[in-house]
């Protein structure tokens, strides 16, 4: 568990706020002066699970470096969506510059920060570079990796959404098994994105031995700010992947945005850990178990899956995709105490 | 600093894009009535007081609570809490120990000294009420509180009614009850002992503007059973009228009980106390068609009693009785079988129901009495304007909390009829029912339970049966509360609107939605705990 | 002070004295002297308050020096040939959005086949990226073309590339003035950016502008240059007060007051030109040079005032844009719109061949008798060319180009031509 949940008290710690919490274990995002990194006026579409993840990522790194933070962005729609003129969304010092070299040009911020502050110039500033799946795992991977193996002082945080949006929802290296974009579209003998491509970057991450890797979702608002919270308390490349549902892409209404990533992560189709030094250092356990149908159905990515004839095959191969991951992470139901 | 033309720009600059303008739907905050609150016959607030329980606020709680029903010590014993079976957490784990709670706070304003603070001005208004039941003490407090003189007249020498002379110690320990009819009294409340009104007509004349009876039902219903003279047969209203008495009542060491309610289970359960060896229920039907409550069947098991389910009594002999056996018809109506039984017995107690005694209205035109309850409309007055009634007398159900709710019920129809208008009840919310909630968002936590005094002393002493709780399990149940239908600031909406279009006011204030941004997503629907957001279609 | 030194160690030590704050270096040839001299520089701390940065590709080396000269530092980063188209998205990026970085790029071929040697495809490939591109003849001209470099593109907030020959210049070793510490600093005041990622005044770089401001943005970038054009020789003039020679300026004239005939160049060669000329003018050819060092911002009316008196020209250049012929010729021709003149193109060099006085000599003298083609391959080896054009006819799967080309010219392997 990457913080200590509060044992009970009404809903504990998995509301956004709990008026019965002292001041200190309240979140970021419950703060009537929460930071607002990204600001109202956004072109986000309606229910966006990336605006919402970014605010609760950048917010809680305001948080924890005393507002002295610095974000590059990657191009895709994060950035198509918070900053077209003559109209920003930031209010931290933002840019952007590519596609695939968010990674580097944080590295560049990161440097000329260290520089200044040796002269006097600036204070302790941080950097956080950000972008989507695509921006991270395929085209900004070279930087990334580069930025990773160099140890850069940077956190990098994906929005994984599991496809091009922007552009019109294509395939990435993020896009999940089965799952039908404009690219793998659901005809043919095997409908939808293909089974044994794609990468999982937390473990890539991990194998570069940088000081933290996590993932977190949407759903999971005191865990995903503790995350970011601890990834500050580290010098070096930093990585954490959060899961942030699409309503556009994965075809499911606007409002379910946060109960697609809470059922992600109850599935077991998204393992929520975190790992300090490339090991495993916890895992946020799965709560209430569910066949992985519960996350696939209500999506119309997958709903090739669920016609006349259900695709059982293909439904079982996504459920031994997840139960890989519960073996693996150890994610297992644990009763929760109280 | 001078900034390059369009491709740099100032922060947070967005806000002039107002994007309340795609919706199509729009979300708005409601209060949805909570089920255990539609379920409380006394119309107690409960998801009110609970949200002040849940910080540990237990005063605020308590005023809270005694807005509605100024007996929580009381009904936080004998309270049959329809609002834990209305309890939307009974869907995840077990409902909330709403009564437990009640109790709690109850007590705590006992110990505490916590008394009744008066908001409205005097109206120099002087209401009779006759009786000192629940409804009687319940119409006095409410009256007092809007401003009025409520002028008890009792015709028992103590008061509380049936909450005295009906229900047993061991379950309404008598301080309780003397404590909470003491703090009326402080309030302001006149209670005349030992005066019994004949006829009202001629004591409302004693300068009294308006009247509520509540009288209840005191006469016991007989049957006629063929007995032998020595025989000792008694009723249920006289066992436990005399247990309040010096005399306790002289029962033998077999006792039969007959009847199927609450009160024959009670009477048993006296007798157990009393020293009978053997304390057994005849009921003509079977347990599922008791009308008693199961957990106080359950207790009454648990205690010795025994009951002998189809029967009947045919006749009762000097040391013994005959029953006869009985089975259901494929309506479920008992009939006679023609099998016969005789069981030991010393006494035999009727708790056949109870009837009120209506002398003192005679002779009051445009009263309407049917099966022997007087009837009245919705403000609880009775066909004889300025002549309200409640409690036992006017309904079936003859329960405590029925009888508060009838008492606050005629008190606000009375403050209105003295102001020559008529009470109008504010409308009712939609109930929020389980489906309108996300639950996911509540922590795991099954019901505390109360402790229960061991056996032997329950067979044995008149000892309060179930404890209270402690403060911090009673907070901890309080905690248990999902607050249906009602937001409790847990700041949800404000947190996953993805376009910061919440606006948050404040503790206690809530929120309020900035339709300027709103893009109509409706996750804070979706993710609002209690349901107390819904979303409406945009006009234009 | 004066110093015999390589080219590629001169202007390392150049950009070191601009106190440079963040350096990305990812090798090529024939650029990677510089940053490895910079970064020993780092390592053993005579160069401090500076980042070195290895970075994983060129693509990364100008986006790490993105990131950083935004973040308000001294940015500085080299490449060469194919590391510059693989840094070119970025290269449009640090331009587009006003980023003063300069870079050294050390010219080379570009390929396939792959070549290692100089010419100037590389540079003359981004003549449209918005960045100010300035040639430099020698490496005294090299190192103070640097110096001049960063005030130039600070002042602009536009970036800045110095191109110097590869090989010819980064690795002959030449005496040159090395200037002082106090020199430099007189010259070069310290950074102030004109944006810049600052938590105390946030704002956002890399708006994206759709068809209502792109068009402005880009008139914008224009003026820019513009500007440049004016700011590029009182820099030089400056720079001479400080350092009390001339370097720099958009361009150098050689014996144009009389000449009928000027031959135009950007770079090294331009030394093997004058020496011809001076041979030429003893035979009393009336004959001069015009060399560019201010390839853009392409200062048209300097180059049509230096052309007017004569009566043809020659653009020698040492790239070739396939399909039409010369690039810097195409911009000479629209300077001297107008004014009636021959202009000849000779495309040389190209891939590292050696540009000899024998050739130019006899190239020039056609160009006077304007004999020459409006195009001309200098030192082309027809029969080698014609011989693989005629094989091409012959066969459809004819082989590789450049393999069969090779064995025509009768090498082993490229190091012997």
């Amino acid at each position: 568990m990457s913080f200590q949940p509060v044992k009970f008290y009404q809903t504990g710690t998995f509301t956004v706020g709990n008026r019965l919490l002292p001041p200190e274990e309240r979140s970021v995002q419950a703060s009537g002066k929460r930071f607002n990194s990204i600001n109202s006026g956004h072109r986000a579409c309606q229910g966006c699970g990336e605006a919402l993840g970014a605010r609760y990522a950048i917010d809680a790194a305001m948080e924890a470096t005393d507002s002295q933070l610095i974000a590059a962005n990657a191009t895709g729609c994060l950035e198509v969506f918070s900053t077209p003129y003559p109209e920003t969304s930031w209010q931290i010092p933002w840019i952007h510059s590519l596609f695939g070299n968010a990674a580097a040009v944080a590295t560049g911020i990161a440097a000329a920060m260290k520089v200044k502050r040796a002269k006097g110039k600036v204070g302790d500033v941080r950097v956080v570079a950000q972008g989507g799946d695509g921006g991270t795992t395929d085209i900004g991977f070279g930087c990334l990796s580069g930025m990773f193996e160099r140890n850069d002082d940077v956190l990098y945080i994906c929005y994984d959404n599991g496809g091009y949006m922007n552009t019109g929802v294509q395939r990435s290296s993020a896009t999940p098994a089965a799952a039908r974009t404009a690219t793998t579209p659901a005809v043919g003998h095997d409908p939808g994105n293909v089974f044994g491509q794609g990468k999982f970057l937390p473990a890539i991450a991990m194998a570069h031995d940088i000081p933290y890797v996590a993932t977190a979702t949407v759903a999971d608002l005191r865990d995903l700010e503790a995350k970011v919270r601890r990834a500050m308390e580290f010098r070096g490349a930093r990585y954490i992947h959060i899961l942030v549902p699409c309503p556009l892409g994965w075809g499911t209404p606007s409002h379910d945005t946060i109960k697609m990533a809470r059922l992600a992560k109850e599935t077991g189709i998204f393992p929520v850990f975190e790992a300090e030094h490339g090991e495993v250092k916890s895992v946020l356990a799965i709560r209430r178990p569910l066949p992985v149908e519960e996350y696939l159905r209500p999506q119309k990515r997958f709903a090739h899956l669920f016609g006349k004839s259900p695709a059982v095959a293909t439904i079982a191969r996504i459920q031994a995709l997840a139960d890989k991951n519960i073996r693996k992470y150890r994610l297992q139901a644990r009763q929760e105490s109280h | 600093m001078e900034k390059p033309f369009a491709i740099t720009l100032n922060p947070g600059s967005s806000l002039a894009n107002h994007t309340g303008s795609w919706r199509t739907v729009r979300p708005e905050y409601v209060s949805r009535l909570p089920p255990c609150n539609a379920a409380c016959p006394a119309g107690e607030n409960i998801q009110g007081w609970l949200f002040h329980a849940e910080s540990g606020d237990y005063e605020q709680a308590w005023r809270a609570l005694t807005e509605n029903n100024p007996l929580p010590a009381i009904m936080g014993r004998v309270c049959y809490h329809p609002c834990e079976n209305g309890c939307n957490r009974q869907y995840v784990d077990a409902s909330v120990g709403i009564n437990s709670v009640e109790r709690f706070l109850g007590d705590e304003a006992i110990k505490r000294g916590w008394k009744f603070a008066t908001q409205a001005p005097i109206s120099g208004k002087r209401v009779l009420v006759v009786g000192s039941g629940p409804a009687g003490l319940s119409a006095a407090y409410h009256l007092t509180r809007l401003g009025h003189q409520a002028v008890i007249y009792e015709a028992a020498e103590l008061a509380g009614g049936m909450m005295r002379f009906g229900i047993p110690k061991y379950r309404l320990p008598r301080e309780v009850l003397d404590a909470e009819i003491q703090r009326l009294v402080d309030f302001g409340v006149e209670l005349h002992l030992q005066t019994k009104v004949t006829n009202i007509l001629d004591t409302l004349k004693k300068g009294f503007d308006a009247v509520f009876l509540g009288v209840g039902a005191h006469i016991a219903k007989r049957a006629y059973i063929p007995a032998g003279d020595a025989n000792k047969v008694l009723d249920a209203v006289s066992v436990l009228h005399n247990m309040e008495d010096a005399s306790a009542p002289m029962l033998g060491r077999k006792v039969v009980v007959y009847g199927g309610g609450n009160t024959a289970i009670d009477v048993a359960r006296t007798a157990k106390r009393l020293g009978a060896e053997e304390a057994i229920i005849v009921y003509r039907r079977t347990r599922d068609k008791m009308p008693a409550h199961d957990f106080e069947v359950e207790e009454a098991l648990q205690e010795g009693i025994s009951i002998k389910w189809l029967s009947t009594i045919k006749e009762a002999g000097e040391s013994d009785i005959m029953i006869e056996k009985m089975a259901l018809d494929e309506n479920g109506f008992p009939q006679p079988t023609g099998e016969f039984e005789r069981i030991e017995a010393d006494s035999v107690v009727l708790a056949l129901g109870q009837d009120t005694d209506l002398s003192l209205l005679d002779n009051v035109p445009g009263l309407i009495v049917d099966k022997g309850l007087i009837q009245v409309d919705k403000g609880m007055m009775t066909g004889h304007p300025g002549v309200f009634a409640g409690g036992d007398m006017a309904n079936n159900e003859r329960t405590v909390t029925v009888a508060v709710g009838h008492g606050k019920k005629a008190a606000r129809a009375i403050d209105a009829w003295l102001r020559g208008e008529t009470y109008a009840p504010p409308p009712k919310h939609e109930i929020a029912t389980f489906e309108r909630m996300n639950p996911w968002y509540y922590s795991d936590a099954p019901k505390t339970m109360r402790p229960v005094l061991d056996i032997i002393r329950r067979q044995s002493t008149f000892d309060e049966v179930l404890g209270g709780l402690d403060e911090s399990n009673a907070q901890f149940e309080a905690r248990r509360c999902m607050s249906c239908g009602n937001c409790f600031e847990c700041d949800n909406c404000y947190g996953v609107c993805p376009d910061n279009a919440v606006i948050k006011l404040g503790p206690g204030k809530g929120f309020k939605f900035n339709y300027d941004y709103c893009k109509g997503c409706g996750m804070c629907v979706a993710e609002c705990p209690c349901g107390a957001i819904r979303t409406v279609p945009e006009e234009n | 002070m004066l110093k015999q030194m390589e080219g590629s160690r001169a202007v390392a030590e150049a950009i070191a004295l601009c106190r440079p704050e963040v350096i990305c270096a990812y090798p090529i040839s024939p650029q990677t002297h510089i940053v490895e001299a910079l970064g020993e520089m780092v390592k053993e701390e005579t160069l401090t308050e500076c980042e070195f940065i290895n970075v994983e590709s060129e693509f990364a080396a100008m986006s790490v020096a993105i990131g950083s000269s935004a973040g308000g530092a001294r940015s500085y980063t080299a490449t060469a040939s194919q590391g510059l188209l693989f840094m070119v998205e970025a290269v449009y990026n640090a331009s587009g959005l006003g980023l003063p970085i300069v870079m050294t790029v050390a010219n080379r071929a570009i390929g396939a086949p792959i070549n290692i040697w100089n010419d100037h495809s590389d540079s003359l490939s981004q003549r449209d990226c918005g960045w100010i591109q300035l040639f430099a003849e020698t490496n005294q001209e090299a190192l103070d073309l640097h110096i001049q470099a960063f005030k130039l593109a600070e002042e602009l907030s536009m970036p800045v590339m110095v191109c110097m020959d590869g090989f010819i210049l980064t690795h002959a070793y030449e005496r040159v003035d090395m200037p002082t510490q106090a020199q430099v600093d007189a010259f070069l005041p310290p950074y102030e950016p004109r944006q810049v990622l600052d938590t105390n005044e946030p704002v956002s770089i890399g708006a994206m502008v759709g068809p209502e401001a792109f068009m402005e943005v880009r008139y914008l970038a224009h003026a820019k240059q513009l500007q440049a054009l004016e700011r590029i020789p009182q820099l030089a003039t400056e720079f001479q007060t400080v350092f009390g020679r001339e370097s720099g300026g958009l361009i150098h004239t050689y014996q144009t007051e009389d000449a009928e005939t000027i031959v135009i160049a950007m770079g090294s060669v331009l030394g093997t030109i004058k020496d011809t000329v001076d041979v030429m003018r003893e035979a009393g050819h009336k004959i001069g040079v015009l060399g560019i060092t201010s390839y853009r911002p392409f200062p048209l009316t300097a180059v049509a005032a230096a052309l007017k008196n004569c009566k043809r020209f020659v653009v020698l250049e040492k790239s070739l844009a396939v399909g039409i012929g010369g690039i810097v010729a195409t911009d000479v021709r629209m300077a001297v719109t107008g004014m009636g003149l021959k202009g000849f193109t000779v495309v040389a060099g190209l891939g590292g061949r050696a540009i000899t006085m024998k050739s130019l000599k006899a190239l020039f003298e056609k160009a006077m008798r304007e004999e020459l083609e409006l195009v001309t391959f200098l030192d082309l080896d027809w029969k080698a060319v014609n011989k693989q054009l005629d094989r091409e006819k012959a066969h459809r799967r004819s082989g590789p180009v450049a393999e069969a080309l090779l064995r025509d010219v009768g090498v082993v392997g490229a190091r012997n031509y």
